[in-house]
């Protein structure tokens, strides 16, 4: 078509329903910056690589300390308090004391351990068998275990303690709770270390994203200054480094998945053969949907942080000579 | 179209380029920047296309003060100006096809539009057949001429060249030249730096000439100071000042 034939030659450019350009712009732009990722696999591909390995640390940490919690906060539960009673209670008392535990709301179950019983299995186990023998009478209490339901907090178990200790035929109370608190504050302190080193690995990854960034905005500083001339806005030519950024940190993501996934998957069979050691129905756990969300989305979140961070800065500073 | 009232532009060296221009260019003409290097045909070139802002005085273009356009509106305002320059200032990394729809996409036009609108463009400048080209691939007149194109395919009303023949050979240059002409014949401004003097002169086409940043109005004077420096003698300011 020759111009000097068109009638319509200086009608201005009209742009199109601008939500349907909108969003075709953003898929020919993130699919043309993950072209350029991809006409540099290996380059691409280390940058992804260290994203996901920063990133798998502290998920695989996490991961650690979840399946530990778990074993842990399985002994809580098997938490019982052993009721010694006083040693001139008899065994109808006992069992009656037992009963009325029993129908307690907050007590999932009660044992009774008559003293007779209890010798005979201390004879069993402990190997004083023969000595025991020359016992006259039996110096064991009867023993009533108390398991106390799920339900319980810490307050009410500290509570249940005092009275069941304050009961008239108890001699002794034994909870041997401090250790478990112990374990407990130990896993949550390493959380919390976890949770403070994912912090400065993410910033870590901020850093690399927008140095590896800042360097493409460098190897392409005059296609950006022609487009500048042309009329681009600033965010125009940024777009494309934005979705550099979303895909290196997507791409990190995912690929720290697959470490976490491949680990747990290694790490499988011998927890499963070493719970069976200890009878134990214990299987490894596994990042949860939302977890693995969750890493994915940080991925992609310090991706663009990291990228916006490098193209504000720069981006500016590129203006035609 | 374009309006420069006592336009100064001094360079943070103190170096001026341009002391009080005024000039203007009306809708519809093709005229010519000329002189020396160093003149100020580029730095006037750039006020226009606010690369540039002006030390002193108005650049009015198409009604609008550029004074007035925001750092934020410059790309907006850009976008109503073709610009061509005598580096083509193509991209590489890209065909012919890309390089002149790159005006298109910065605007947002609907791909089917563009397309159309890049072939039509290309087609001006007899390029069609050398779409899918790398501008590499292509001959410096080639490139300038897809320059040209991605300088018209959003159909500005004001063209703006910086010394667009200067790498060319004459043919090539007669070849741009009347390419900018048929654009003008409907209706485009034109503003073209150029030191090309017999080409301009073929033309016919209005000429500003500058001189040290200012406008070259008394030749004659020049004529005869130049002429008797060059001869070596001493010229006394005489009756014809």
């Amino acid at each position: 078509m020759a111009l000097t034939k068109s009638s319509d030659a200086f009608v201005p450019a009209k742009p199109a329903r601008p939500v349907t350009t909108w969003a075709l712009r953003h898929v020919s732009t993130s699919i043309g910056a993950l072209g350029r990722l991809a006409r540099q696999p290996f380059a691409s591909l280390m940058t992804i690589l260290v994203i996901a390995v920063t990133l798998a640390l502290p998920a695989a940490m996490h991961v650690i300390i979840k399946n530990v919690q778990s074993i842990s906060g399985s002994w809580e539960n098997a938490l019982d308090f052993s009721l010694y009673l006083k040693s001139g209670t008899s065994i109808e008392d006992a069992s009656r004391l037992a009963e009325l535990i029993g129908k307690r709301a907050d007590v999932q179950a009660v044992t009774l351990i008559p003293s007779d019983e209890a010798l005979e299995e201390f004879k069993a186990q402990s190997g004083f068998g023969a000595a025991l023998d020359h016992l006259t009478e039996n110096p064991l209490p009867h023993t009533i275990v108390v398991r106390p339901g799920s339900s319980n907090t810490e307050q009410s178990i500290t509570l249940m303690h005092e009275e069941l200790a304050n009961l008239p035929e108890t001699d002794f109370v034994q909870a041997d709770t401090e250790w478990v608190q112990r374990f407990h504050a130990i896993l949550d302190m390493l959380q919390r270390a976890i949770a403070i080193g994912a912090g400065l690995l993410g910033a870590a990854i901020v850093v690399i994203i927008g140095n590896t960034i800042r360097l493409d905005i460098q190897n392409r500083r005059e296609e950006i200054e022609v487009t500048k001339l042309i009329g681009a806005s600033n965010a125009f030519v940024r777009r494309p480094f934005l979705y550099s950024g979303l895909w290196y940190g997507l791409g990190g993501g995912l690929l720290a998945l697959a470490l976490v996934g491949y680990g747990m998957f290694a790490l499988k069979e011998p927890v499963g053969r070493l719970a069976g050691l200890y009878n134990s129905p214990f299987s490894i756990l596994s990042l949860s949907f939302t977890e693995s969300l969750l890493i994915v989305g940080t991925g992609v979140a310090l991706g663009l942080a990291g990228s916006w961070l490098a193209a504000a800065r720069h981006m500016r500073r590129i203006e035609p000579r | 179209m374009i309006r420069l009232e006592d336009v100064s532009k001094r360079f943070p060296g103190g170096q001026e380029a341009l002391k009080n221009l005024t000039m203007s260019v009306d809708k519809g003409e093709m005229v010519f920047v000329t002189g020396h290097s160093g003149a100020g045909k580029s730095t006037l070139l750039r006020l226009i296309a606010l690369i540039d802002r002006p030390t002193g005085g108005q650049v009015i273009v198409d009604g609008q003060n550029t004074r007035r356009v925001s750092r934020r509106k410059i790309p907006a305002y850009r976008r109503q100006i073709g610009m061509v320059f005598q580096d083509h200032k193509l991209l590489y990394d890209r065909s012919v096809f890309d390089n002149v729809a790159l005006p298109l996409v910065i605007a947002g036009v609907s791909h089917r539009d563009a397309a159309r609108k890049v072939r039509a463009a290309l087609d001006q400048v007899g390029l069609l057949h050398k779409e899918k080209r790398s501008p590499e691939t292509l001959s410096t007149g080639e490139q300038q001429r897809v320059g040209i194109a991605r300088a018209i395919v959003s159909r500005p009303k004001l063209l703006i060249a910086d010394e667009p023949t200067g790498n060319l050979d004459p043919d090539l240059s007669l070849e741009v030249m009347r390419i900018f002409r048929r654009f003008n014949e409907v209706g485009v401004t034109l503003l073209i730096a150029s030191h090309d003097i017999a080409l301009i002169d073929q033309l016919g086409c209005r000429r500003i000439p500058l001189e040290n940043g200012m406008l070259q109005v008394e030749e004659e004077e020049d004529f005869v100071s130049e002429y008797a420096e060059r001869i070596g003698i001493d010229v006394e300011p005489g009756p014809w000042r």
